[in-house]
């Protein structure tokens, strides 16, 4: 018996890819722009009038991991939501429920398209950034390991979502109502450091504020928080997300009826 | 005959407490075409769905060459084609991307010829480069049927494969089918034209409320269920059946104009009792005196034995 299928696997993927290119003005572009508008809004217009003792480093700089973090977390979250949740909308995952692919298969095809599609869209928006921003990265391989790992947790995380979703309105419900306000809340434009109690108690609650601050000491070696808790809540999530996708799969619950 | 699907007690209740499937028994012979009949929602498409993967059984079993579907899903699924209801597939996707992801799917290397010869065969080969969304609703199912070949599945399941298609578009899908037969496929189609079971089947299921009503040869059925009827139209009249022509199955309409006869279950089918029985009466009717302007004879269809089968009580 075959326990994992490469070719269904490598299939899964492919599709994935080629359904994210052909609608790249979407996908790729509209991020892209939006970020380069948030670089344009807070680091130049706002953030130039800021001192630096406001949050110890130049602004515009200092928001680039937090906007990169916001991109990575709705881009990953919608996209996975989507791949799956448009298959069982259309019917179409008839095809794939009767296919020799189990879970492993089907995780590692769409979610890993998705966290493709999210580490090709960082480093577009690295690069576009630059325009904006003088940024450093102090640890490179961390921001990769860190990138990797944010979109694959979130394209999980979107995943789940997306077999959740029983309509168009609850799909766009928790990047929008949920992810949102968490990330612009985590710390992406100001330090957790910076609030008064019991707002910063509040903060601390937020795991965004972790993953946000881990990003910000991969780029500047400076963080409100230790680099190990962040990476720990990261994996944590990524095994958390797994943990609900295997129980999704071995009950198959709204994927079978 | 060697099995190549056996079904046994299957059952399926949906969380609302509705029981889709209540202990189906069925077994399926390699290569032939059987065809599931029913009315909505007796349970085809679920059964089917319970075979594919997409419905989770609640009890029972189901066994595909030879081996236990729960344990060897992964290798037995590799076996088993479906041609889904609905035309549900990426309507963006070009014809040949998406009956190659089909092929990829299920974990077969690329293989241009045999998807060129699979296109081909279902006249979709000039029509590889459009997408799915472009092209006639007949054009969208041979796409899917396409898609459920990609894998060259021994086991093909087609529901309702040629639902909401022409005529003629039915009758070239007929050809196709027929042909995969002849490859050694071995078919299992739902479908609302009792016709294109008659025409096509090996044996014929009837399905009703989730249990199976009847599981036979088509000419079989036909033969064992079917009858003969036939209307005398004579010259004169009559106010009242003559004594002498007082047998079962013959009575006479409410005008007096027509006799009609009407033989026992079981006396249809060409090689039945019931012509003879009709050559009968027409002599007697003749040496009577009596005489007929025409004889309208007829073999009770499929549909009418669906029907009557149907309307009886499940016992």
């Amino acid at each position: 018996m075959i326990a994992f299928n490469p070719r269904s696997t490598w299939t899964i993927y492919r599709n994935e890819v080629q359904r994210a290119l052909r609608t790249a003005g979407q996908s790729i572009l509209a991020p892209v722009l939006t970020t380069s508008l948030y670089f344009v809004v807070f680091g130049s217009a706002i953030g130039s009038h800021m001192d630096r003792s406001v949050v110890g480093m130049n602004y515009a700089a200092f928001i680039v991991p937090g906007l990169l973090m916001l991109t990575l977390l709705s881009e990953s979250t919608q996209n996975a939501s989507f791949g799956i949740y448009m298959p069982r909308f259309t019917g179409a995952i008839y095809e794939l429920l009767s296919a020799p692919v189990g879970v492993a298969e089907t995780l590692l095809g769409f979610v890993g398209a998705a966290a493709t599609k999210s580490l090709v869209l960082a480093a577009i928006i690295l690069t576009v950034s630059r325009f904006f921003v003088d940024y450093s990265i102090a640890h490179p391989v961390y921001v990769l390991l860190f990138i990797i790992l944010i979109s694959a947790s979130f394209s999980l995380f979107g995943f789940i979502i997306g077999v959740w979703a029983d309509s168009f309105d609850k799909l766009g419900a928790i990047p929008m109502l949920f992810l949102m306000p968490l990330t612009f809340l985590g710390g992406t434009f100001y330090s957790v450091d910076n609030l008064a109690e019991p707002w910063r108690s509040v903060a601390m609650a937020n795991p965004v504020v972790y993953l946000v601050n881990g990003l910000r000491w991969c780029f500047y070696g400076t963080s409100d928080f230790p680099i190990g808790l962040s990476l720990g809540i990261a994996c944590g999530f990524v095994a958390l997300c797994v943990l609900v996708i295997a129980r999704i799969f071995a009950t198959g619950w709204r994927i079978r009826t | 005959m060697q099995s190549i699907l056996e079904i046994a007690g299957l059952t399926k209740t949906y969380r609302g407490g509705f029981t889709a499937l209540n202990g189906v028994d069925l077994t399926i012979n390699k290569g032939e075409i059987f065809a599931l009949l029913g009315p909505n929602g007796a349970g085809k498409t679920t059964l089917i769905g319970a075979v594919c993967g997409l419905v989770e059984p609640s009890a029972g079993s189901i066994t595909a060459f030879g081996k236990d579907m729960k344990h060897h899903w992964r290798s037995l699924r590799a076996r088993i084609g479906l041609v889904p209801q609905e035309l549900t597939t990426d309507m963006f996707e070009t014809v040949w991307r998406t009956v190659n992801y089909s092929r990829g799917l299920f974990g077969l290397a690329p293989d241009k010829g045999k998807v060129e010869a699979i296109l081909r065969s279902l006249s979709l080969w000039d029509k590889r480069d459009n997408q799915v969304r472009a092209l006639s609703g007949g054009m969208k199912r041979r796409v899917m049927i396409a898609k459920a070949l990609a894998h060259e599945p021994e086991l093909l399941f087609l529901d309702e494969p040629t639902a909401g298609v022409d005529v003629e578009l039915r009758r070239d899908m007929w050809e196709n089918i027929a042909r995969l037969r002849d490859g050694g496929t071995t078919i299992i189609l739902t479908t609302h034209y009792i016709e294109e079971a008659e025409e096509m089947a090996d044996r014929i299921g009837i399905i009703q409320s989730g249990r199976i009503r009847m599981v036979d040869e088509t000419q079989r059925i036909m033969r064992q269920l079917g009858r003969i009827e036939a209307d005398f139209a004579l010259v004169d009249p009559l106010p009242a059946l003559p004594p002498e022509l007082a047998q079962p199955g013959l009575s006479l309409s409410a005008d007096g104009a027509t006799i009609h006869f009407r033989d026992a279950e079981g006396a249809g089918g060409s090689g039945g009792e019931g012509k003879a029985h009709v050559a009968a009466i027409a002599q007697k009717l003749a040496g009577l005196g009596y005489v007929y302007r025409s004889i309208d004879m007829r073999e009770s269809s499929l549909e009418d034995i669906f029907v009557h089968l149907l309307g009886e009580p499940q016992s």
